[in-house]
């Protein structure tokens, strides 16, 4: 039987994990995510889950507990935040370079200092050359259905790879909606148990992780580059699945919102990408043709997607909720990237908004999408890397 | 002995080994000093046997150490630790 | 003397399994003390064992991909993981009902006393099910000898070319203060005991702590024939002690049970005149060193007669 329940994004989390049947999980607390590690706890003291917890002493030791565990033939889960993921970064690499689909909620918080609990994807941006996939959720009805199909996902063979589902911290994780839960049967119709590429074994001994000369070493990389690609083919094909079987699904790479006819494609992640609609609402009502599109994958990046979406716009403008330092907003420079080899690219604009937590309304992306247009009438991006909000 | 890879479609996804004598090749090149066994003087104790790093000291017939010259380093542990003085280092090539 | 002494352990010694567990070929340094705390431990775990090792001089002894050393399987693992991913596979294991298979987390003193005290003290904290080994080199040897937690007072390593300052970390100590049901100091010179007591934390349950010292003739700096001679000393002059934390009972074992009489104790000079690294003592450092064993022998005594508790 399915169920409503009206939880928060943490929880729901939890429940994720719950349902996706994972069987080891190791966590550390961190302001906004304990509370997901708190319903893990609860289910498992509870005996309605059936996995082994390893309450770890640090984030390094839960991605290496989980990497442990994958490699001994488990299906893993964690959660963490902005310090977490970070004091995590050396083992990321090593989960995916050991091709463990291990699956963690990222509950997006700042990068201190200064200390902060508040969202921007300064964390999980900070990682992306890790070789994970990364998803960013606007719903928490969208959190659990993400954690499972970041599984089926990552656990395909021609994957393997970790994922992050991510969404920020207080607006999502601790905010209560409604959600949808499936019918377990169905859920472990749509999700077998993990059957391991590779794993410890004394009948079948091997050792994973020796010395690879340079002779090697690149073609092990390119292996994770590929199975990328592969991950960058089969979302959209998981997305519409789960949405046969569950009645949900999220427009596979990006969310698309009245982007059809749009002159103005307002591109964003997470929650943003929901007070955008908003602002395109209203903006149509006053005769603008502008549209919005959330991402819901980082890595893969969607570059097929990104310039079939703006091929009869004008002008696509960039909404990051991170900046790389010395630079501008990564989510604007691989839209450009996206673009640069296209015979005819639309104007691109990025803008800086919502850093530490600092609230992004539908108010503010009227504001953005106003200043896109008005360097569209021109022709020419006054600033590179416009800041959305700052004081003066 | 495993081969070694050649073409891409060879390789796993991932650094996998699997058990292999001579991973490093044959250690016995290694060597500036080999053992010799008088067996004589050997009363098979196991000293040899079990204080050798590498393993190459093999229990022969009833317990006679053999020593596998493709892979001893020639540390001289053997012919220090044997009570007896039944194993003598000799310069190797000469 | 001790020539009788082996004559007894003869029995013992041709009941050891001839088997190799870990493969000829590799890349061990001659004389290699890890090496042989290696293959020890196989004989003492036989192949169902699993292990988990961190960048270290085992690493290297495992040898380079498609090929490896080891005939039972093995996860390399960052330096300070240890103990951690160690946690993750016996999780594993159990959720899936894998028993009938030891699980050892493998570490040098560098990736166990320092970087990787953490986790290991996590684990243990956690009432992990796994054996975790120390071998103990004294330094970090698999980067070129730098002075580790665990290098004793007054050593040479390129970190502290002219002798570290401080004494060595008591990891025995502190892995007996996180009262786990067995902590235990082997050395690779005493092979029966070492065995012995890894077949004894085989049976148990719970975290057992085994510290192993292994001499190293590169970083301690005496030829390679000598590598089985530095251990034994180390434990004759009561440099190295030999002992069990037994569920919290302290008990010396082997040849250190004697040593408790300081005159059986040989001076430590014998110890550190033999080695590279101790050659630029000064006659005040040696009368430190010995005063500092003395004082640590007092400790035992006390341990044994249940005085004192780490």
């Amino acid at each position: 039987m399915s169920k409503m329940v009206i939880d928060t994004g943490n929880h729901i989390a939890g429940y994720a994990a719950k349902a996706a049947r994972v069987q080891v999980v190791a966590a550390y607390p961190i302001t906004p995510q304990s509370p997901v590690v708190e319903q893990i706890a609860e289910f498992v003291e509870r005996g309605e889950m059936d996995a082994e917890y390893i309450r770890v002493e640090s984030e390094h030791s839960a991605m290496t507990a989980c990497i442990g565990a994958a490699a001994a033939g488990a299906r893993t889960f964690t959660a963490t935040s902005a310090q977490g993921l970070a004091l995590m970064h050396e083992m990321l690499h090593w989960a995916s370079g050991a091709r463990l689909p291990i699956v963690m909620a990222v509950v997006n918080r700042a990068m201190a200092p200064p200390w902060t609990i508040w969202a921007d994807f300064s964390d999980s941006l900070s990682q992306r050359d890790t070789g994970w996939i990364q998803f960013y959720c606007a719903s928490n009805q969208e959190i659990f259905d993400t954690v499972l199909q970041a599984y089926k996902l990552c656990e395909n063979q021609q994957v393997l790879l970790p994922a992050m589902v991510c969404f920020e911290g207080f607006i999502l994780s601790h905010t209560s909606m409604p959600v949808k839960i499936p019918d377990q049967e169905a859920i472990d119709d749509f999700l077998p148990p993990y059957d391991p590429a590779w794993v410890l074994d004394v009948d079948n001994p091997l050792s994973h992780g020796n010395m690879v000369s340079p002779e090697w070493y690149m073609e092990f990389r390119y292996f994770i580059q590929e199975a990328m690609d592969n991950a960058k083919r089969l979302i959209p094909e998981i997305d519409k699945e789960y949405g046969r079987r569950f009645g949900f699904e999220y427009g596979g790479h990006i969310e698309q919102y009245r982007c059809e006819d749009a002159d103005l494609v307002l591109l964003s992640m997470g929650t943003i990408g929901s007070e955008a609609r908003i602002a395109v609402d209203n903006l149509r009502k006053q005769g603008v043709k502008v549209g919005s599109a959330r991402l819901r994958v980082f890595r893969p990046f969607p570059r097929e997607e990104i310039r079939r979406l703006v091929k009869d716009a004008q002008m696509v403008t960039a909404i990051d909720r991170q900046i790389s330092f010395g630079i501008e907003g990564p989510l604007f420079t691989e839209v450009k990237a996206s673009l640069y080899g296209e015979q005819d690219r639309p104007l691109a604009a990025g803008f800086i908004a919502g850093l530490g937590g600092r609230d992004v309304t539908f108010h503010d992306v009227e504001k953005i999408a106003m200043k896109s247009f008005e360097w569209l009438k021109t022709g020419k991006v006054e600033e590179e890397v416009k800041w959305i909000g700052l004081r003066a | 002995m495993i081969k070694a890879p050649k073409h891409l479609k060879d390789l796993p996804i991932t650094p996998l080994s699997r058990p292999t004598v001579a991973s490093t090749g044959i250690t016995g090149f290694w060597r500036t000093f080999r053992p010799i066994l008088e067996p004589a003087k050997c009363n098979r104790c196991l000293i040899c046997w079990i204080f050798c790093p590498e393993g190459c000291i093999k229990r022969g017939t009833e317990d006679m150490p053999e020593i596998d010259y493709d892979y001893c380093k020639g540390c001289g542990i053997c012919a220090n630790e044997c009570r007896l003085g039944a194993i003598k280092m000799e310069r190797e090539g000469l | 003397m001790d020539w009788f002494k082996s004559v007894k352990q003869m029995v013992a010694l041709k009941e050891l399994p001839k088997e190799e567990w870990i493969l000829s070929g590799n890349a061990a340094c001659a004389g290699c003390g890890a090496s042989l705390s290696l293959r020890l431990t196989y004989k003492a775990l036989g192949p169902r064992t699993v292990f988990v090792i961190p960048a270290c001089c085992t690493t290297v002894i495992a040898g380079p991909f498609p090929y490896t050393a080891f005939s039972s399987p093995l996860l390399n693992m960052a330096f300070e993981a240890t103990a951690a991913a160690t946690s993750g596979v016996v999780a594993a294991f159990r959720k899936r009902g894998i028993k009938d298979v030891t699980v050892v987390g493998w570490a040098g003193d560098g990736g166990t006393a320092d970087i990787g005290i953490q986790a290991l003290s996590g684990a243990a904290e956690r009432e992990t099910d796994f054996i975790y080994i120390m071998y103990d080199n004294e330094s970090y040897m698999n980067t070129g000898i730098q002075r580790s937690g665990s290098t004793p007072y007054g050593a040479w390593t390129t970190t502290t070319p002219t002798g570290k300052r401080q004494n060595k970390k008591n990891m025995p100590l502190i892995m007996a203060a996180h009262d786990v049901p067995y902590v235990a100091t082997a050395c690779i010179s005493y092979p029966l005991d070492l065995i012995a007591k890894l077949r004894k934390a085989k049976e148990m349950k719970g975290t057992r702590y085994i510290q192993i010292l292994t001499p190293c003739p590169p970083g301690w700096r005496f030829s390679t024939e000598k590598t089985i001679e530095m251990g034994r000393l180390s434990v004759q002059t009561g440099m190295w002690a030999l002992f069990e934390f037994d569920q919290g009972r302290f008990r010396l074992s082997g040849p250190s049970a004697a040593l408790i009489d300081k005159e059986k104790r040989k001076p430590i000079e014998d110890y550190l005149q033999k080695q590279g690294r101790f050659e630029h003592l000064t006659k005040e450092d040696v009368t430190m060193i010995q005063k500092w064993i003395d004082q640590t022998w007092e400790n035992y005594k006390k341990l044994q007669l249940n005085v004192y508790s780490p």
